[in-house]
């Protein structure tokens, strides 16, 4: 699932712009941005194993935890601040996410829908917290602290007066137009302030 | 000798007319010992600056004639090595105030026809860049690759940045700061006192006369305390004991002593009391900023910065690092962090060489291909 997020991701960056990614990881979508959209890219990460493979990619990255990694940037530093795959593993999800929509302009996000039918399928019948292709982990050894579904994150910007500038939704087999937080595994935005 | 040795080297020497100091002194005439490897390219694009830490020297690679012990970073400078002497070309220079070829105040003075002593004026970490900068020009390099050096050497290097900000391409800071901690000073304070309030000292004045060999040894007993940590002594030395049962008597016994007397011994005979002292004045005068706030001074600089720490060094911790990063951040400097999971201590920089190697490696490769391109 996750190449096909990383494809709508640089379909969404502009050429050239600055991009800083929020637990870059081993820095595959910060390589692909750089390769296919020729961005000025940042990293921020807390593994230093994958620190190791960001720089043999050529990226400059900060081995920071991002809970405390964004207080050295000035407000609207980045055109793109990248939240994939990150927003659920952090102790404070609203307060990182405030932190973001300071220093970047547009902020992507992106995580696994914890209301995808399968998991949904796996608890009402099988009456135990579901492991799925996105969220694979076991209770025990989950890095996941925080669960949520594309409706949770929706009410969530409406709340916290957050413009959705635009989403994707993505299943098995590719898009998913309809009732997306049933049938989506991924859910990906460009949400923005709201002046 | 290995296969990927820079192999036999030789010191030499650079001499100059004159320095003139941050205290304002003119230092008359400076020579600066050096070494150097691999070969400077045509356009001279290629070269290094290797910067030392407090009581290293010119020979950081490769071995002197009939010495069995290669330089202190061998095992980073060398062919396929992360300084890969292939590609590029590396320099490492004694610091000026030291004691292995460089002006300090072990040297003659011209005016007294003696050794400086305390005659010798008080020098700074940008001093020492300045005397080197000389060099480099000498050298015929305008801009460096990079500047790189753990702990003192990381100073020099941020320093290089400040000073000098058109002349580097790159730099790699390594288990520094942009300025001395209290606890750093009170350390660097112990260690002097420990020199001085050695009769032997005599004032400075002790050239051809003593050699104030147990306050000097007690001080880089200190220095070595401070360079390990809690878990490698436990794991290098634990309880040990040369003597079966406890011994009543104040003979060293316990492991960790032996080592730390044999470390203090064998620093006696390679280091100068006096350079020990104004080396580690330099350090604690060191304020990169100053006045200024760190990321007005980093401001518009187009270096690009891989900065490292290690996680069990409490003399130069994390959190001095960081502070560089945040600065960075502040100025937009191109710059690279990494905290280096390591047991060692503040010597981890000389001794977590697969890691540094990984990422000091990939590092360049990426300065020299932007060089290329432009």
């Amino acid at each position: 699932m996750t190449y096909p997020a990383y494809k709508v991701i640089a379909g969404w960056v502009e050429e050239k712009s600055s991009v800083l990614d929020l637990g870059c990881g081993d820095g595959e979508l910060l390589s692909i941005l750089m390769e296919r959209k020729n961005v000025k890219a940042i990293g921020i990460e807390i593994s230093e194993q994958a620190i190791y493979k960001c720089v043999a990619k050529g990226i400059s990255v900060f081995h920071e935890n991002i809970e405390n990694g964004l207080n050295g940037y000035a407000d609207k530093s980045f055109d793109y601040v990248i939240l994939y795959n990150t927003f659920q593993e952090i102790k404070n999800p609203a307060a990182v996410l405030e932190e973001a929509l300071r220093v970047g302009k547009k902020i992507v996000v992106g995580f696994p829908n914890f209301a995808y039918y399968k998991a949904r399928l796996q608890i009402f019948f099988r009456g135990r917290v579901p492991v799925t292709q996105d969220i694979p982990f076991q209770w025990y050894d989950t890095p996941n602290l925080h669960f949520l579904s594309i409706l949770n994150f929706e009410d969530y910007c409406r709340i916290k007066k957050i413009k959705i500038e635009k989403s994707v939704f993505i299943g098995k087999s590719g898009p998913v137009k309809l009732l997306p937080n049933l049938f989506a595994e991924i859910g990906i935005f460009v949400i923005t302030k709201q002046e | 000798m290995e296969k990927n040795s820079v192999g036999l080297v030789e010191i030499k020497y650079f001499n100059f007319d004159e320095l003139v100091l941050d205290s304002k002194e003119h230092l008359k005439p400076v020579t600066i010992a050096y070494e150097t490897y691999g070969q400077l390219n045509e356009k001279k694009s290629n070269a290094i600056l290797i910067e030392h830490a407090l009581t290293g020297d010119a020979h950081a690679a490769g071995y002197h004639k009939d010495e069995e012990k290669p330089g202190w970073w061998d095992t980073m400078i060398g062919p396929g090595k992360a300084f890969d002497t292939e590609k590029y070309f590396v320099v490492c220079s004694n610091v000026l105030g030291g004691c292995k070829g460089s002006t300090g105040p072990s040297s003659i003075n011209p005016k007294t026809g003696k050794p400086y002593g305390l005659d010798f004026p008080i020098i700074t970490v940008a001093d020492m860049v300045r005397a080197q900068k000389h060099l480099i020009d000498y050298l015929g390099i305008k801009k460096l690759l990079t500047v790189v050096g753990g702990s003192m050497g990381g100073m020099q290097a941020l320093q290089w940045l400040v000073s000098n900000p058109t002349n580097v391409a790159s730099a790699i800071p390594i288990a520094t700061t942009v300025k001395h901690s209290p606890q750093q000073i009170a350390f660097s304070e112990v260690g002097r006192q420990a020199v001085m309030s050695d009769p032997d000292w005599r004032d400075g004045n002790y050239y051809g006369a003593s050699f104030p060999v147990r306050g000097l040894s007690v001080a880089r007993m200190i220095g070595h305390i401070t360079y390990m940590s809690d878990s490698s002594m436990a794991e290098k030395f634990g309880r040990r004991s040369k003597e079966k049962k406890p011994v009543f008597k104040f003979e060293p016994s316990f492991e960790v002593e032996g080592y730390l007397k044999y470390r203090g011994d064998s620093f006696v005979k390679r280091f100068d009391a006096n350079s020990y002292l104004y080396i580690t004045k330099a350090l604690d005068l060191f304020d990169l900023a100053g006045e200024k706030k760190l990321h007005q001074v980093f401001a518009g600089n187009r270096a690009k910065l891989l900065i490292l720490s290690f996680k069990s060094d409490w003399l130069y911790p994390s959190y001095q690092s960081k502070e560089i990063v945040k600065a960075c951040k502040l100025a937009g400097v191109d710059a690279t962090y990494c905290e280096i999971f390591s047991t060692y201590g503040h010597d981890a920089f000389l001794l977590e060489v697969e890691e540094e190697t990984h990422l000091i490696k990939h590092f360049l490769e990426r300065v020299s291909d932007r060089r290329e391109s432009l």
